[in-house]
């Protein structure tokens, strides 16, 4: 059976018997550094890829099909045009803040990619404050959109990133309500320790009614903080043109567009790790050939599939309702959402005191 | 349980920070380097679709927006205090309800605040 786990203790070993201690550790270094680029690369063309996809046949189209089998090259070819294009730096521009941008929205997405645990025992790095350094790093990327829309020197571009700034830091707290609910129920912030709670079922199905609610709210929080529709008025096409990066251009705008989708990715992850399970498969009670069937599919492809169905549901939420108004949007938040995740989070600390998890 | 950790736990932190500063970087100057450089005034003007732009566009903006950033913060603080009780709170149940009693007091007051903000129209758009 293919397993990732196998792959990297192999590697390990034959670098440690090959390379002298400091060695090997850099050399370990550089390889990590270099998968976490691929990934990006790979997701990003992907997730581009099946974000049309997905809205073509939702339209009832056929979408990109003539680049390559079925136009899998089509966004590759995309993105070679973009590199061969001419970054601009407007003359109104703050030079210095308008370049930095691009920075911090990858340097953020590139620090939450470290936790997660992408297989069994395949995580870049487990710390025992796992969830509540995601919750951190994941609010420093508003840095980087209101620069971007302030740099800009255009009108645009400084509402766009107002009204961004204002949701996503909006919906943080949700968000943040939503992922205490199951650190309480697991008593840790380890992320492998999360997991491995899930052994015996993944909390969504455990956790019976106020974890399907903190899921709820945690899936609608992730939609409004990655910026996309219905929650989209940051850079509503037919008002704002493009709202924080309507200035951008080239290569710099297409990393402010990679940043986006590793954000969705890196926001179904934990929402696939912390309340569907991660990587641990499907089981059910006593059944034991069923759960011997289900261990033999891979982890990475239950992490992967989970991911994946989670990010489907939230490319459906574009095709199926309305954007929302400003006002609408806040007040969602803070006059629904987070009086809800709170007293959910106190229904979640009496099943916790009265067992009814177990 | 052993909760210590040592500065050198912190390490893939700097090694990610590191990454992607160098991604960004050679990304930046690479695509620089490759795409054409043909500038005009026109072409380096903000973009308004075709209107020429009047006046600076740093502009005051609604204060609402300002108001939500102050009240994020506070909220935020009280998530953050939350964290610490969440994952000791297993522990702390098994000697009865206080732990539970306190934070109902806690979100109680943070409910309180909350209808207060919205009752005092922090939230409201005209």
């Amino acid at each position: 059976m293919f397993s990732l786990e196998k792959l990297v203790s192999i590697i390990q070993a034959w670098l440690q018997s090959t390379l002298r201690d400091p060695w090997a550790y850099v050399v370990v270094c550089v390889m990590v550094g270099v998968a976490a680029i691929a990934l990006f690369a790979i997701l990003g063309l992907m997730l581009v890829y099946m974000e049309r996809k997905v809205a073509a046949h939702m339209q009832i189209r056929l979408g990109p099909n003539r680049v390559g089998p079925m136009g899998l090259f089509q966004t590759t070819a995309d993105t070679l045009k973009l590199v061969m294009k001419e970054g601009l730096t407007p003359d109104g521009a703050d030079k210095f803040l308008f370049n930095l941008a691009p920075f911090m929205v990858m340097i953020a997405a590139m620090l939450i990619l470290a936790p997660i645990a992408f297989a069994k025992n395949f995580q870049i790095w487990d710390i025992s404050i796992g969830v509540l350094y995601v919750a951190a790093v994941s609010s420093v990327a508003v840095i980087g959109i209101l620069m971007a829309g302030w740099s800009s020197n255009n009108k645009y571009s400084l509402l766009g990133a107002m009204r961004s700034a204002a949701q996503i830091v909006s919906y943080e707290l949700s968000a943040g309500l939503s992922i205490l609910a199951i650190v309480i129920l697991s008593g840790s912030l380890k992320i492998s320790d999360i997991i491995n709670s899930q052994a015996d079922g993944w909390w969504i199905i455990k956790g019976h009614i106020p974890v399907i609610i903190a899921f709820i709210v945690f899936i609608i929080a992730v939609t409004a903080e990655t910026n996309r529709a219905p929650f989209d008025l940051a850079e509503a096409e037919s008002e704002l043109t493009a709202g924080f990066h309507t200035e951008y251009s080239g290569m710099k705008f297409a990393l402010f567009f990679l940043a986006e989708y590793i954000n969705i990715f890196i926001g179904c992850a934990i929402g696939a790790t912390i309340f569907l399970g991660g990587w641990m498969p499907f089981h059910i009670g006593n059944w034991e050939a069923f759960n011997h069937v289900m261990d033999f599919i891979p982890s990475s492809l239950w992490f992967i599939g989970k991911t994946v169905f989670l990010i489907f549901l939230i490319m459906w939420f574009r095709w199926t309702f309305p954007r929302l108004r400003v006002d609408q949007l806040l007040n969602l938040e803070w006059k629904y959402l987070l009086p809800i995740s709170m007293v959910n989070l106190l229904v979640v600390t009496l099943m916790a005191i009265m067992g009814w998890h177990l | 349980m052993v909760l210590l950790s040592t500065p050198v736990d912190y390490l893939p932190i700097a090694m990610m920070f590191v990454v992607a500063i160098g991604f960004v970087l050679f990304v930046m100057f690479a695509t620089h380097w490759m795409g054409p450089k043909h500038k005009s005034k026109v072409k380096l003007e903000a973009f308004e679709c075709g209107i020429e732009s009047k006046g600076n566009s740093r502009l005051p903006f609604s204060i609402k927006y300002f108001l939500i950033a102050i009240l994020f913060v506070l909220f935020d603080v009280e998530v953050i205090f939350m964290y610490p009780w969440a994952v000791n709170f297993a522990e702390w149940s098994k000697h009865g309800l206080a732990a539970f009693g306190e934070m109902l007091v806690f979100l109680g007051l943070l409910v309180f605040g909350l209808i207060y903000i919205i009752r005092k129209g922090a939230l409201k758009w005209e």
